[in-house]
């Protein structure tokens, strides 16, 4: 009993705790951030946003929430019911998945981080491939010609831009000489000047464009184009099944802007190496990273209208890959010429 | 050249970022709708009223004159004379589901007895409520009769 309690169950239950320290502060932030995307653009249209449920309309996505759970859960007659309802329980679950190998922070004990596996940058990349098979499920087995050509497109988006997102990635394991995320942060230690988004400011732009087609966020948001597809991939889902999407869409962009905090812009790291900015614990950094990235995210969406296909497949294949994969060879060459490559 | 630099650097993108950053510390310009109003223009064509003299006589003459111009039909007036000979309606429905609110009515009578008051809130939650029939426009204009009255005498120099 004791060898069962110390050597399985205690373990177990330290790390259901730990996931649920990372997880439920994810899932407030997730609904936060539909609450500051309102406020954001709506400041930007000169408008007010959501300001009559609670302060600031602070509660206005827990209603939203309430509504959506309320709501009857329709399955369409030609639907697949077992993939239907699969697909936006896969779609929520890899976007929560991926967090176990974000680094949030450091203290003398070690690092902290779910599993600090030294391949984190091939863990995250699976990931987020997997998380097209949840698109793709949900339009196929809505059975609906709109969901289906909106997953269609959004495959092949993501794939399109995941390539360019690969090798930006890849001059920054370069860069860093290593692929474990929390080595690849203590790589930039010592001010912002040495994170990685000036030595490396052309990648970071063409990581966070393709990190926007990635999350299917405007200006490339064409599988869920309303004007054409009515709301892409997601038509048919209602209630709850779509409050996973929607949840899962959400928490990918909140994932893929602390990939970018984590790559180029430190990670937890304070901007400053000074005592009163390293007594503010990491994870508020890293927060607070997030935070400036998603509000990129919305400026983005309140000033730039949307792409044509044919011109997103252009810059996807034909202006991001070889730009990308030319400055994966010059970085790696300039590096090994000035003798900078890490041991 | 200079185009090709621009876009490498996404020159048109930045200038179109920082006009919404300006716009975003701009005053907002949205009224804050349940405790804030826009202000109505005298003309403006709401809940229709039927209205009375000041001596609580009711102006409707039953000529049917809305009824007839009323191009979505309405309006439905039943009339027959009273017992002091006058002519009134016994009915006056109107259906406001089908109303287009193109204030036809209003133009139409001789005796300014219809009439689209200042009120657009009056939405309801079942499809009957908005049948309004005799009295329920009567209720109206006893209830709205200041503010007609006002926007009636603001616009009379202008017809």
């Amino acid at each position: 009993m004791m060898v069962f309690w110390e050597g399985y169950a205690l373990p177990a239950l330290i790390l259901i705790g730990w996931i649920l320290l990372i997880v439920v502060p994810l899932l407030v932030g997730m609904a936060l951030l539909t609450w500051y995307e309102r406020k954001v653009l709506a400041a930007m249209m000169l408008r007010k946003g959501p300001n009559v449920v609670g302060p600031f309309g602070l509660l206005q996505p827990m209603a939203d929430g309430l509504k959506l759970l309320m709501k009857e859960t329709v399955i369409p007659s030609g639907a697949n019911r077992a993939v239907f309802l699969f697909a936006p329980v896969l779609t929520f679950t890899l976007a929560l998945v991926a967090w176990a190998v974000i680094p949030l922070g450091q203290s003398e004990s070690g690092i902290w981080v779910l599993s600090n596996i030294n391949v984190g940058v091939l863990y995250l990349f699976a990931i987020s491939s997997m998380g097209v098979y949840g698109i793709i499920m949900a339009g196929w087995a809505s059975n609906s010609r709109y969901a289906f050509l909106g997953a269609l497109r959004s495959a092949a988006q993501m794939v399109s831009y995941e390539v360019s997102i690969g090798f930006v990635m890849i001059t920054v394991l370069i860069a860093a000489g290593s692929l474990n995320l929390s080595e690849i942060v203590l790589a930039q230690q010592g001010g912002f000047w040495n994170w990685y988004w000036i030595p490396l400011a052309p990648m970071f732009v063409v990581f966070f464009i393709s990190a926007l087609a990635e999350t299917n966020r405007h200006p490339f948001d064409l599988p869920e184009a309303e004007a054409e597809l009515v709301a892409g991939y997601f038509v048919e889902y209602s209630a709850f099944p779509f409050a996973l999407f929607f949840l899962g869409e959400y928490i990918n962009m909140i994932m893929m802007s602390g990939i970018t905090a984590v790559l180029f812009m430190g990670g937890w790291l304070p901007p400053l190496d000074v005592w009163w900015l390293n007594w503010i614990p990491g994870p508020i950094w890293l927060a607070l990273k997030i935070a400036f990235l998603l509000f990129v995210f919305i400026w983005v969406r309140a000033t730039l209208p949307r792409y044509r296909y044919d011109q997103l497949m252009r810059l996807g294949w034909k202006v991001f890959l070889p730009l990308s994969l030319v400055a994966v060879v010059a970085y790696a060459g300039v590096l090994l010429y000035a003798g900078w490559l890490p041991a | 050249m200079l185009r090709t630099v621009r876009t490498v650097l996404l020159w048109e993108i930045g200038v179109g970022l920082w006009k919404t950053l300006v716009y975003f510390f701009k005053p907002k310009v949205t009224i804050n709708y349940p405790y804030e109003k826009g202000p109505l223009s005298p003309r403006f064509r709401g809940e229709h009223v039927l209205r009375r003299y000041s001596n609580g006589e009711e102006r409707c003459i039953a000529c049917k004159l809305c009824e007839a111009i009323c191009p979505a039909q309405a309006i439905t007036i039943e009339a027959e004379p009273r017992d002091d000979g006058s002519r009134r309606t016994t009915r006056y429905d109107i259906d406001m589901t089908k109303c287009i609110y193109c204030g036809f009515c209003q133009e139409a009578c001789p005796v300014d007895a219809i009439v689209e008051g200042p009120n657009f809130e009056f939405a309801a939650e079942t499809r009957e409520e908005l049948m309004y029939n005799k009295e329920k426009l009567l209720a109206n204009g006893d209830r709205w009769e200041t503010e007609i009255a006002q926007a009636l005498a603001a616009d009379a120099p202008y017809r």
